[in-house]
């Protein structure tokens, strides 16, 4: 016999998704922000988020290769450049370079590679980083640049965000206070500079933009709908419920299109590894997250709680995977 | 000076509190547990390979306590002086046993055993074996995909990349048993080790007709027969083409080895063969070499 | 439009034989039964060495209830009782015949008559079924007469008939349908009165128009047949989603069975065999096979004797290229992979496929990123990223627990996973190992 056959068990056929395929969608996904972000904060921008891509897909190459000392890196499957992308998205566009590496490092360092690298990490590695920063670094990493200076980097003009407002009018007690918010409108598509306000991180500016690359991702199926949806149906319906109690907490639209909302309900409560597995589970994540998120912007320390409670409901991903499992086929026994 | 008093007061208090109930604890929870079973656990290697047939070494113990006797209970990987030990702390009699070591039962090389497919699945011997009879035309023989390696915890069984097949290295094996119960295809034996560590075995498993082996395989055992003619002792036993040494009876003469036409049949450890080759075995058992003669 | 709720995937479909008719291969010079053809205890020989057989003699009776018998293909000299290496890779024994010219048995009808009329009662029926040694032509090789024999405590409420052959490339059931619509339709209406029903539903997948379209017409005719088409997805021609999208019921978890909800699931091309069993007296000794490939010069699909080598069939398809890196018995979704092409055809045997050797290769797995498709794709409800992981370590008491046995090995999960891995590896050795512990348990009880 010429050949010798190959013989494995079935499947023989694949439908031939890949890891970097996601990857490189979800970064598609993301570039329509990356575009309004270049057009509000110019140069900034795209410094930020160059730096914080190059650092943390060396960090992988570094580590894997030389600390790992695995043969095949995963560098080129674009989990790294998506967790750089992702860091920046989260960063002010003033913020130097050096607190970028420091942040890559943690991100991809300590958020990712200590446990073992893609898929095992249980928390996510951008918003890892992103927290490592914002503690360490309070000042620089709330000093956000007002929109439209283009040519400036760290010598960009600063001012308050809109959740700042939020949650000073909170602290007065004076609901009067929200009215120099940006309109809705404005809030949606990234047009807050007329107000003279801080536009806030360099991802989250246009709500508008990361709707899009939702609608992109869940067109190529990359994600499913549980996890966004979710989301912000609870911090819609939560922050209403708060907003009629009590005009002086945000309405919900302001509440939806400010801050790292809708990036972190897009982008960062999505991430594969550190979601749920089932769809009952995806729901009760994304509702605990919309939940924890109003709780912390209204009540909290800090005006934005987007990353904590990812962060917190990524710790309970493994236990929601163990009590939510997925419906079985022949419970439904009868019609 | 009021700060210091009240911290230290507050501080004792609770400490106090906690140690009763600890102390209370302690006594109304405790669990009687005859202290001879830590004492024999501390003798044990504490591998916990489970090569004893218990879960674990302390489960060894406690059985070897509660039995009363060491009848049938042999810690493998300690072997006899660890089993004198555990005698000694219980007062029993420590019976014999012979030392073991596993034997890896096939020599189909890369070069005796030709390649007719190439495996694509998973790399486990137990995938593999479900999928089909192997990379080989020999549907018996060894899968080389490692499952003793993985299983055996004592690093004494790799894999020899020129060969495809595994090795055992004696000096670590303690014949736990785990790789023989890993190897999907029972290739893997533990057998006794014999006297100066010397012994015989047939390193084939196939059970085919002796054509379909001989073409699957050049050292496959064809079941022709030949060594349970020659043997002295009657240790061979040939069932479904497939010869077997009982090592109980085999006295390492070392005849079949002579006369196996495939080379099937190997004996480890023996000096090179004199011109005469019955030689060592006559000097091991002259008594019975004299009564078959 | 019809389909089953959980999960499932699309797989390319590429049928390529879809519009070739069905033709005759010619006979084998030796053909080979293996004597473990179907689910459960071998058959055991009534022949030996040296015998004269004809086409349609019986060479082997069922060693059991659940058991089926095997039939001559040829006619000739029984030239040994040897061991082969069959479908699963391993030697198995088997039934050598050198065949001589082409003598049919005399019981044997040999007309294309369509004959209609089937007086016999159900119990007579089981038996001429059972005696043709007819088992489920799909895959799965059940004997037929035991799935027609409910247990105690159940009731047959209708025949669903499986003509979905939701496997890529395999076209064998669909050209069967074009041809022989009457006949099927026929040994539909046998098994109705076989299980005492009278419904039936022939669920097919909206990819066959030309079928679909043909065999309304001909059901026109025949009380309480209906014709159901169906989505294209897979694996919609699994047993328990067919039945969940034929009738709307899901069979419960294992040990369960069809029949606990009241469904009679068969295979077409098995109708056909049913029809041909009882009406014309002939058993089940050839069936329709296709060979394709996308490398194959002429992907067809052939009437096989069983017994014929598989080269033989990829012979008469233009042979097997010089690129094929893998023959699959079957479709590319559940099929085996074979070691070689002199595997004769069985009675199981619906399609080879040949795969070029870039096709066949699988992908380096990548670690499990988590994404939860395969949950998604699991038209089951199980985790299989769970299943696999469990399984590789050898935690049977977990896999147990998340319902191992319920997997329905279709592939779906393996066959969208971004990371390539090979998770249905591990879940059939954990399906294996649990299954063996079960049946250790209550052997125990």
């Amino acid at each position: 016999m010429a050949n010798k056959f190959i013989v494995s068990l079935s499947p023989h056929v694949h439908g031939g998704d890949s890891v970097q395929k996601n990857m490189y969608g979800v970064i598609i996904a993301l570039i329509p922000a990356l575009l309004v972000s270049l057009f509000i904060f110019g140069v900034g921008a795209a410094i930020v988020t160059l730096t914080s891509v190059a650092a943390c897909v060396f960090f992988e190459w570094a580590i894997t290769k030389y600390i790992f000392k695995r043969e095949r890196t995963t560098v080129l499957d674009g989990s790294a450049a998506l967790t750089g992308i992702l860091l920046a998205f989260n960063l002010p566009s003033n913020l130097p370079v050096w607190i970028i590496i420091i942040g890559a490092l943690v991100a991809i360092g300590i958020g990712k590679m200590t446990f073992g690298g893609l898929g095992c990490n249980p928390f996510n590695p951008a918003l890892v980083g992103r927290v490592f920063l914002l503690i360490s670094f309070p000042v620089q990493m709330t000093s956000w640049p007002q929109a439209g200076q283009w040519a400036s980097y760290t010598d960009a003009e600063t001012g308050a965000t809109p959740l700042a407002l939020m949650k000073a009018a909170i602290k007065a007690g004076d609901p009067s206070m929200l009215s120099e918010l940006p309109s809705s409108f404005n809030l949606l598509i990234g047009m807050s500079d007329s107000c003279q306000m801080g536009a806030g991180c360099i991802g989250e500016v246009s709500a508008l933009a990361l709707l899009l690359g939702l609608a992109y991702m869940l067109w190529k199926k990359i994600i499913s709908w549980h996890i966004p949806v979710s989301i912000l149906v609870t911090v819609f319906v939560f922050s209403g419920l708060m907003h009629l109690a009590n005009p002086v907490y945000a309405s919900p639209l302001q509440h939806l299109f400010t801050g790292g909302l809708m990036l972190g309900a897009v982008f960062m409560a999505t991430d594969y590894v550190t979601s749920p597995m089932t769809h009952k589970g995806m729901i009760i994540y994304g509702v605990a997250i919309g939940f924890l998120t109003v709780v912390i912007r209204t009540f909290g320390a800090y005006p934005e709680g987007m990353s904590f409670a990812i962060l917190i409901m990524n710790a309970f991903t493994p236990l929601i995977n163990t009590y939510c499992k997925p419906k079985r086929f022949g419970e439904v026994v009868k019609k | 000076m009021n700060l210091i008093l009240v911290a230290v007061i507050s501080l004792g208090a609770i400490g106090l509190v906690s140690a009763i109930i600890l102390y209370v604890a302690s006594k109304k929870f405790a669990v009687y547990e005859d202290p001879r079973i830590g004492e024999v656990a501390a003798a044990l290697p504490q591998a916990n390979c489970g090569g004893c047939g218990y879960p674990g070494c302390s489960g060894f113990a406690a059985a070897c306590v509660k039995a009363g006797s060491l009848e049938g209970k042999l810690c493998p990987v300690g072997g006899q002086p660890v089993m004198e030990k555990v005698a000694a702390i219980l007062g029993l009699e420590a019976t014999a046993s012979e030392p073991k070591v596993a034997v890896v039962r096939c020599n189909g090389t890369c070069a005796n055993r030709p390649r007719v497919t190439q495996y694509d699945g998973v790399r486990s011997c137990a995938v593999a074996n479900s999928t089909y009879g192997g990379e080989t035309g020999c549907t018996f023989g060894c899968l080389g995909c490692g499952d003793c390696v993985t299983a055996c915890q004592f690093d004494a069984i790799h894999m020899n990349p020129e060969t495809g097949l595994p090795e055992v290295d004696e000096s670590k094996c303690t014949a736990c048993g785990a790789c023989s119960k890993a190897c999907p295809r029972n290739i893997i034996e533990i057998r006794p080790k014999g006297k100066n560590n010397r012994r015989v075995y047939v390193q084939c498993v196939n059970k085919d007709k002796g054509v379909v082996a001989r073409k699957a395989c050049t050292s496959a055992c064809i079941g022709c027969g030949k060594c349970v003619k020659v043997c002295p002792f009657e240790a061979i036993t040939l069932e479904n083409n497939l010869a077997y040494i009982d090592p109980a009876k085999c006295k390492s003469c070392r005849k079949c080895e002579m006369e196996c036409p495939q080379g099937a049949i190997v004996a480890v450890n023996f000096p090179p063969r004199k011109p005469k080759p019955e030689a060592p075995a006559a000097e091991a058992k002259p008594a019975q070499t004299v009564a078959e003669a | 439009m019809k389909t089953f709720r959980i999960g499932g995937v699309h797989p390319a479909e590429n049928k390529l034989s879809a519009g070739k008719a069905i033709e005759t291969l010619a006979l084998p010079k030796q053909a080979v039964f293996p004597l473990s053809q179907h689910i459960g205890a071998p058959a055991v020989p009534v022949v030996k060495k040296g015998d004269v057989v004809k086409v349609g003699t019986k060479i082997a009776e069922a060693g059991g209830f659940v058991s089926a018998a095997i039939f001559s293909s040829v006619s000739g000299k029984v030239n040994k009782i040897d061991s082969v290496i069959d479908a699963s890779g391993y030697r198995k024994p088997a039934i050598f015949i050198d065949v001589e010219g082409d003598e049919w048995e005399e019981s044997i009808d040999r007309s294309t008559e369509l004959v209609k009329e089937c007086s016999l009662t159900p119990e007579e029926i089981v038996g001429k079924i059972k005696n043709a040694g007819v088992v489920g032509m799909g895959g799965a090789c059940f004997p037929t007469h035991v799935k027609l024999t409910p247990p105690p405590g159940c009731r047959a409420e209708c025949v669903i008939i499986n003509a979905v052959e939701c496997e890529p490339y395999l076209t064998a059931d669909h050209r069967l349908m074009l041809e022989h619509p009457d006949e099927i339709l026929v040994g539909v209406g046998i098994l109705m009165r076989a299980v005492k029903v009278s419904k039936a539903y022939i669920g097919i997948e909206n990819n066959k128009p030309d079928a679909i379209r043909l065999m309304k017409e001909k059901a026109a005719a025949y009380p309480g047949i209906e014709v159901v088409p169906l989505k294209v997805k897979y694996p919609q021609g699994g047993e328990k989603q067919l039945i969940d999208a034929v009738i709307g019921r899901q069979v419960p978890a294992p040990p369960a069975i069809p029949i606990n909800v009241g469904a009679v699931v068969q295979n077409v091309g098995t109708a056909f065999a049913v029809y041909e069993a009882v009406q014309k007296n002939k058993p089940l000794f050839e069936r329709v096979v296709t060979v394709t490939g996308k490398s194959l010069k002429n992907p067809s699909n052939f009437l096989t004797r069983m017994g014929t080598p598989m080269s033989q069939l990829i012979e008469a398809a233009g042979g097997l290229p010089e690129d094929t890196g893998k023959v699959i018995g079957g479709g590319p979704m559940m099929g085996k992979a074979l070691a070689n092409t002199e595997v004769p055809i069985c009675k199981g045997s619906s399609g080879v496929l040949l795969m070029n050797d870039k096709e066949a290769r699988r992908s380096a797995p990548q670690p499990c990123i988590r994404c939860a498709k395969c949950v998604s794709a699991c038209p089951m409800g199980l985790e299989p990223y769970l299943l696999a992981t469990c399984s590789a370590h050898g935690d049977w008491e977990r896999v147990e627990h998340e319902m191992i046995m319920s997997c329905i090995e279709c592939g779906s999960c393996q066959f969208t996973c971004p990371s390539h891995r090979p998770m249905l590896d591990y879940i059939r050795l954990g399906k294996g190992k649990v299954g063996g512990i079960i049946r250790a348990r209550n052997a125990k009880k």
